[in-house]
């Protein structure tokens, strides 16, 4: 049974290096515990599935999205992905606490290199400015939110750099959940949402 | 035990014959007939006298032309032969008495007596069904013009041929004649009851009897009675000396709308093949070399003569009738042939005292070299002729694929669903070769500045010069589904590696591919009319991009569905109850869905506090 998701979301797959390494590297590994969801593959047409995406969580204890940063933020069927599974009494509101307690964990590649992410780069922001969102999103589901595992100016990473990099992928999917940075971790704090806040839809 | 050793001798030799020649015979391009007719020549009584009985084969694999003819009669419904009397009776006609005429006359004129000259130019006028049905089919020319008009003048000999046989005992003794009109029209009237029984039997009975036997559920058993079926009307047929081909026609045309028309098709077909090459090696056994050799000079000006002067009276016939320039030679040419029928009519008058036994054997010997004789004609006009013609008339048939091709992809069809495919693929940048067997669209794709193949994909060898050995993928577009399943047939044995991509013009289509093992398939009206769907719930007020969403679900769902049907192929009641169950799931999930969102819309805000810490 697996308790780990990944959904892998990169919308041209033949023009990646970082991602298709990262995921062959998952599958190569071929961990038992692991579900790989690559969501251009299986929803060619913007349809997600939601009760089978749904399902697919129900057991998971770690739900990884693995993702290029593009405009600052998730690929945009990774967000249809969010707003249908996501759902309204099923993962917040009433009764929506069917991901309480689970673990979420971003594991991004950036085009920009490291020193962009920078007030004086032309980026202009520390790479933190563009993580609320999804630190938020994991809170109102009442998820944990990992440090990310980033990777910055993919498209000029060397080889060794990059098998390194999945290396790490790799290991940390296998060990989970005993990682060093998650034993720093404080206990996930559910977030407080006022009775007359509804949410818009 | 001698019987049985000699029964396996038997079958060692004509099988050993078949498999040897008929694959050399196709390697060289002269089509499975003549493989069939030199192994008969090969093993007969004038080569390695390994079968020294002709007759006896002959009288026995006359029954795969009698398997043939009901497997024409299952392709054509009662209403199309009833569109087909007039070319029947009257082309039939024309060619008949127009032929024994012109052959009568000539005999005359050469100092022929008069009762040889008859028979001669009725024997001669025949025409051998085998042969002519048989390259018809093995072309995919039966549904076409001169197809049709092949099979009706076919059909009117095969009528013909039972007055002819009862017409020559009378020709014979003038005193014989009063004796026997009487029990002539007790004759016919059995004839006609025989018949009366079998358009009413197998209007009434046949269809309950086979459900019957089909609930069995024994496949063999089902096979057994399919030829029993045929061998019961050939027998009653026989009894009152009617043509058994003829009867298994009729019942074959009776059965054409059951719905047991496919699996009689597919369980038929390989006794009808093997016993035809059977017929078709005995036909070579059955030519007597020594009154060839005895008189070669005499033989050859028969066969000549009677092959000009029938294809005189086809000429003219073929240029009134629905018959395209190109296809005209090989009209004429399969109806100029002499035919199995021919045999039994020298025969009989040879027995009746009509002619000399001898006249008999030099006509016997005519026919069969002038059979023997039309497979090397085709493949003449296949080089000479036809593409000569092709250059004359416009509309003539253009030239078949013939140099091998590379791309990866093969479209096979390319009317308005392949055309469509292969206007995607081009614009990305993708190469494949077309194959469309209609003429016409060929011609017409053409103008547009297509390159396209004029080909037959049912036929391995030239899916093989497609490239089907190489290619990835094979478009399968065709329109027409018996074309359609066999070609995906014939890539799932000869090219298990290259991936089919299938259109299926409906329901049943799909399942008879999908039991083929294809996965690629995808129904031609779906999509559009999802479209068409899409479009009405727009105008009725739904948001576009919803409309967008419930049709792909329901795609999604009507997908599923025939993947969970699909098992069930061919059990009627189980496959309308699941298709009434999944609908109405779908339809009661979709209210939910609805009430849910209407619920939604009424809610003010979070309303259980309690849950929510």
């Amino acid at each position: 049974m697996p308790d780990i998701v990944v959904l892998v979301a990169h919308p041209q797959q033949e023009h990646s290096s970082v991602n298709r390494a990262l995921q062959q590297a998952v599958q190569r590994q071929g961990l038992a515990r692991v579900d790989l969801r690559d969501l251009y593959a299986l929803y060619p047409d913007y349809l997600v599935d939601v009760a089978a995406e749904q399902a697919a969580l129900a057991e998971a204890q770690l739900v990884v999205w693995q993702q290029p940063i593009h405009w600052y933020g998730m690929p945009p069927l990774l967000k249809l992905w969010l707003d249908e599974v996501f759902s309204f009494g099923w993962a917040y509101g009433p009764e929506g606490n069917r991901l309480r307690g689970k673990d979420l964990w971003l594991v991004a590649s950036t085009g920009g290199a490291a020193e962009s992410y920078r007030p004086e780069g032309y980026n202009r922001y520390f790479f933190d400015a563009f993580l609320p969102p999804y630190e938020q999103t994991a809170a109102l589901a009442g998820m944990r939110f990992l440090p990310p595992l980033l990777l910055h100016g993919a498209h000029r990473v060397g080889d060794a750099e990059l098998a390194a990099h999945a290396e790490l992928y790799v290991q940390r999917l296998a060990s989970y959940p005993d990682w060093p940075e998650i034993a720093e971790l404080e206990a996930c704090a559910p977030c407080e949402v006022p009775v007359d806040a509804r949410p818009a839809d | 035990m001698e019987h049985g050793s000699s029964w396996l001798q038997t079958s060692l030799v004509y099988l050993g014959a078949a498999v040897l020649a008929v694959p050399l015979a196709r390697l060289l391009g002269l089509g499975s007939i003549i493989g069939y007719l030199a192994a008969g020549i090969v093993i007969g009584p004038w080569g390695l006298k390994l079968v020294t009985d002709p007759a006896t084969i002959l009288h026995f694999a006359e029954f795969g032309v009698v398997l043939m003819l009901f497997l024409v009669g299952l392709e054509l419904e009662p209403k199309r032969l009833w569109a087909m009397r007039r070319p029947i009776f009257g082309w039939g006609s024309v060619q008949m008495i127009g032929c024994t005429a012109l052959i009568l006359g000539t005999g005359l004129a050469f100092g022929a007596e008069g009762r040889l000259a008859l028979v001669a130019g009725l024997g001669l006028a025949l025409s051998s069904t085998a042969i002519g049905l048989g390259v018809l089919n093995e072309r995919n020319l039966m549904a076409t013009g001169s197809g049709q008009s092949v099979l009706s003048v076919a059909l009117l000999q095969d009528i013909a041929a039972i007055p002819i046989l009862a017409l020559l005992p009378l020709l014979a003794v003038s005193t014989a004649g009063a004796a026997e009109a009487g029990s002539g029209w007790w004759g016919a009237a059995k004839a006609v009851g025989v018949v009366a029984v079998i358009v009413l039997g197998g209007r009434i009975a046949l269809r309950p009897a086979l459900r019957w036997i089909a609930r069995s559920d024994t496949p063999e058993i089902f096979t057994a009675a399919s030829l029993l079926l045929v061998v019961a009307t050939a027998a009653l047929m026989e009894s009152v000396g009617l043509s058994m081909a003829l009867g298994a026609f009729l019942a074959g045309v009776l059965l054409a709308e059951s719905e047991y028309r496919r699996e009689l098709e597919t369980d038929l077909e390989p006794f009808k093949g093997l016993l035809l090459g059977l017929f078709f090696m005995a036909v070579g056994m059955s030519i007597d070399f020594a009154v060839v050799l005895a008189r070669p000079g005499l033989v050859a000006a028969i066969v000549v003569g009677f092959l000009l002067l029938k294809t005189l009276v086809l000429l003219a016939m073929a240029h009134f009738m629905p018959v395209p320039l190109a296809e005209r030679p090989v009209f004429v040419l399969l109806l100029a042939q002499g035919g199995e029928f021919g045999f039994v009519v020298f025969q009989a008058a040879a027995q009746a005292g009509v002619i000399a036994g001898e006249s008999a054997s030099l006509l016997v010997a005519a026919v069969a070299l002038s059979m023997l004789l039309t497979p090397l004609l085709l493949v003449l006009i296949d080089r000479w002729i036809a593409p000569r013609l092709a250059r004359h008339g416009g509309a003539a048939k253009p030239a078949e694929i013939s140099e091998p091709q590379q791309a990866p992809i093969i479209i096979a069809g390319f009317g308005r669903y392949g055309q469509i495919i292969g206007r995607l693929l081009y614009a990305n940048g993708l190469s494949a070769t077309v194959l469309e067997h209609d003429a016409d669209q060929v011609e017409t794709v053409r103008r547009f500045g297509w390159r396209v193949f004029y080909g037959d994909a049912t036929r391995l060898d030239l899916l093989r010069t497609a490239g089907a050995a190489e290619a990835r993928v094979l478009v399968l577009a065709i329109d027409d589904v018996d074309q359609s399943v066999a070609v995906a047939r014939l890539v799932r044995e000869h090219f298990p590696r290259l991936q089919v991509v299938a259109r299926a013009r409906n329901v049943t289509h799909y399942y008879r591919l999908h039991e083929l093992g294809i996965e690629l398939i995808e129904r031609e009206t779906l999509d559009s009319a999802l479209m068409s769907a899409r479009n009405v719930l727009e105008l009725m007020g739904w948001q576009r991009h919803a409309a967008r969403n419930q049709a792909l679900r329901f795609r999604r769902h009507s997908i599923e569905l025939m993947r969970r049907m699909a098992p069930h192929f061919g059990d009627e009641q189980k496959l309308i109850a699941l298709s009434r169950q999944g609908r109405e799931q779908l339809e009661a999930q979709w209210a939910a869905e609805r009430a849910e969102q209407r619920q939604r819309h009424d809610r003010e805000g979070w309303q259980t506090p309690a849950d929510s810490n």
